[in-house]
């Protein structure tokens, strides 16, 4: 792949949950850089800007017999007009409406080689609106999906909650996907490189597995930093719901063991991947293999899944294999029993 | 050893044609340049990038499309004439056809305007993936999702649609008329017989073959999207199917260009790595055109005596080479 592969970041959230504000706000910040952003209808957006370009969101499905293999065709044509301009940038955006499933955008710049050879995916970026998340996760799927979905999470409109509920919006949050980050916020303020570019699909960067912990914005440490130093053994990975009428459709499963046999692991995850890709929005792994002095990452979205060595194991460091799931209706015994008999 | 002529461009090389003696080269920031044997000039065009162009029919026109929403007409000399504005849309489709017919497209509308300016605009359910006008009439056929349709631009005739599920995302005709190819978002090539509608396809690629060129006589179509030009034959009776494709110019680079000499049974091809070589078809013999260097080959294109090729790449790299 090409080194100058240019990030993407795709923001999604509810209708009125604050995306347009963020938007305006990178587009109007003086950072120096160079935003192209994709939208659905300018709507809002209050800035003129050329960079800003309106887009029919147009799913297309693969002939290949996947039925979860599909990809935004109007979004390859857009990565592919923008990179006929002189220049070049710093990044593109793009906004999903409310109601969208972001694994096409998300697919898109796995599955169009012309489109993987200019532009990468950068990270998912949610925004959830603190005062109503709870409600639309009770009445809409997509709402649910877009958190399981994301990479990033910013709990916007903070000042029109309680602290009981922002702790309770989290914690529902943190139900569905343990691993995203979240930002609390007020009128998307935030430092944009909490935002933009993650690297969040990168293998190389894919440093940790451990749930991020909540991020403050007046935190300003590396999010990028490594948490191996975290122990986390015996931490229970099951979730307790109080609201039983709630229980979120998607969720988080994180698998734990020690050297994993390679024979027997890849025709696990291609077989599991496979079975149930449609239900399985992300996917990340950290693994052990047997005799392999490399740590092996993994990353995929639905059927779509890649690894690559990444660096050797070093010393002292516990040779663990750490798998992610987050999904819909996952059969977690199954997949538990199954990742555990691939235990080198 | 062939003679070469090269400039460093800049932008993008969206499109080559010669026009008469001048090649022209629709570049990325929207300019049109032009080079002759002893000549240079530029014109700038589209105040954007410019996304398709195409030569008129009567090769002495540039018509280009741009993310401005301008459609214009730019001849050998420089001067620019507007075909059409269509503010806050991305003209990303351009076909030429007879009597300064043009047409064009942006998102889910495909338009004509004929030479005399009536204009007629066909609405599609999804975006365009491109537009080609038959070789004989101004009949207009739109590339889409999950197939093709086929408009009579200057009637309100009863289009008639070719169904393909998939998304289609460029167009041609075959020379005599007969036959319409389309090439696919799945990497594939996908044809109709006109008269039946009988299907073929043509697959195999490993990336899209979006470059599309009949060698002389429509006796074969050349195609990029290998590792090698594929040029399925199309002087049997019943077309390409169940025959076995030529393949020229195998490297382990993709091809992403392809042209057919005007006149010769030969291909230049021009590979993602910025190379061109120009191959006949007869005993596959090569000749090295351009080395490797400047991004992938984006623009190819002959002149009408085939005697001189107009090549551009990606990273703006652009020239001609004398042949002949």
């Amino acid at each position: 792949m090409p080194e100058n592969q240019i990030p993407v970041t795709v923001l999604t959230g509810y209708l009125g949950a604050g995306k347009t504000t963020l938007l305006n706000r990178i587009l109007s910040e003086n950072h120096g850089k160079k935003y192209a952003v994709v939208v659905n209808e300018f709507g809002e957006i209050n800035i003129d800007n050329d960079l800003i370009v309106e887009s029919d969101e147009e799913v297309y499905e693969m002939n290949n017999g996947c039925v979860c293999c599909t990809v935004r065709g109007d979004l390859i044509r857009v990565v592919e007009g923008l990179m006929k301009r002189p220049g070049g940038f710093d990044g593109i955006l793009v906004e999903t409406t409310g109601l969208a499933d972001p694994a096409p955008v998300a697919q898109t710049f796995f599955m169009d080689d012309e489109v993987r050879a200019r532009a990468k995916l950068d990270a998912v970026v949610t925004v959830a609106d603190a005062k109503h998340l709870i409600a639309r996760l009770g009445d809409s799927p997509e709402a649910e999906e877009q958190i399981g979905f994301a990479d990033v999470v910013i709990l916007n409109k903070t000042d029109l909650v309680t602290p009981e509920e922002l702790a309770e919006v989290e914690g529902r949050i943190r139900a569905i996907n343990e691993h995203a980050v979240i930002h609390r916020t007020e009128r998307c303020a935030l430092p944009l490189d909490r935002v933009l570019d993650r690297g969040a699909f990168d293998l190389d960067r894919i440093l940790s597995l451990d749930p991020e912990f909540l991020e403050g914005e007046d935190h300003d440490h590396d999010h990028d930093h490594d948490h191996d130093h975290h122990d986390h053994d015996g931490h229970d990975h099951d979730h307790h719901h109080h609201h039983a009428a709630h229980d979120p459709l998607v969720t988080s499963l994180s698998l734990r063991t020690g050297d994993l046999d390679p024979q027997r692991f890849f025709p696990w995850i291609e077989q599991i991947t496979q079975g149930f890709g449609p239900d399985i929005l992300r996917l990340k792994g950290i693994l052990a293999l047997k005799d392999d002095p490399d740590r092996y990452v993994v990353q995929g979205v639905h059927m779509i899944i890649e690894g690559n060595h990444q660096r050797p194991w070093r010393d002292g460091e516990a040779r663990e294999s750490r798998l992610v799931f987050i999904g819909r209706r996952l059969d977690a015994d199954l997949i538990k029993d199954g990742f555990a008999a691939c235990a080198a | 050893m062939p003679e070469i002529q090269e400039r460093p461009f800049g932008a993008y090389v969206v499109e080559v044609a010669f026009l008469g003696d001048t090649a022209v080269f629709a570049l990325g920031d929207g300019s049109v340049r032009r080079m002759t044997g002893d000549g240079e000039g530029a014109t700038t065009v589209h105040a954007g990038a410019i996304l398709a162009a195409a030569r008129s029919r009567d090769g002495e026109s540039l018509i280009t499309g741009g993310d401005d929403g301008l459609v214009a007409r730019t001849d050998a000399g420089g001067t620019v004439a507007t075909i059409a504005q269509r503010k806050g849309k991305w003209i990303d489709q351009i076909a030429a056809g007879p009597n300064d017919a043009v047409a064009f497209a942006a998102g889910r509308r495909a338009e004509v305007r004929l030479g005399d300016g009536r204009e007629r605009a066909f609405d599609l359910p999804r975006a365009v993936g491109g537009v080609a006008f038959a070789p004989k009439g101004l009949r207009l056929a739109v590339a889409r999702y999950d197939g093709a349709t086929l408009w009579w631009a200057g009637t309100d005739a009863d289009p008639v649609a070719f169904e393909w599920k998939g998304a289609h995302i460029a167009v041609a005709f075959s020379p005599d008329g007969k036959y319409l190819l389309t090439a696919m978002q799945d990497n594939q090539l996908h044809g109709w017989r006109l008269d039946d509608g009988k299907d073929m396809r043509m697959s195999g690629y490993p990336a899209k073959p979006r470059s599309l060129s009949w060698s002389a006589k429509g006796r074969f179509l050349a195609t990029s999207g290998a590792n090698a030009a594929v040029l399925w034959p199309f002087h049997h009776k019943d077309g390409p199917q169940g025959k076995p494709p030529l393949q020229l110019g195998a490297r382990e680079v993709l091809v992403t260009r392809v042209a057919c000499h005007p006149k010769e049974e030969l291909l230049a091809i021009g590979y993602q790595d910025g190379m061109v070589m120009a191959v006949r078809f007869a005993d596959a013999e090569e000749v090295l055109l351009r080395r490797p260097g400047g991004g992938p080959v984006s623009a190819l294109a002959w002149d009408d005596r085939g005697g001189r090729l107009a090549y551009g790449t990606e990273e703006g790299a652009a020239g001609i080479v004398t042949i002949a």
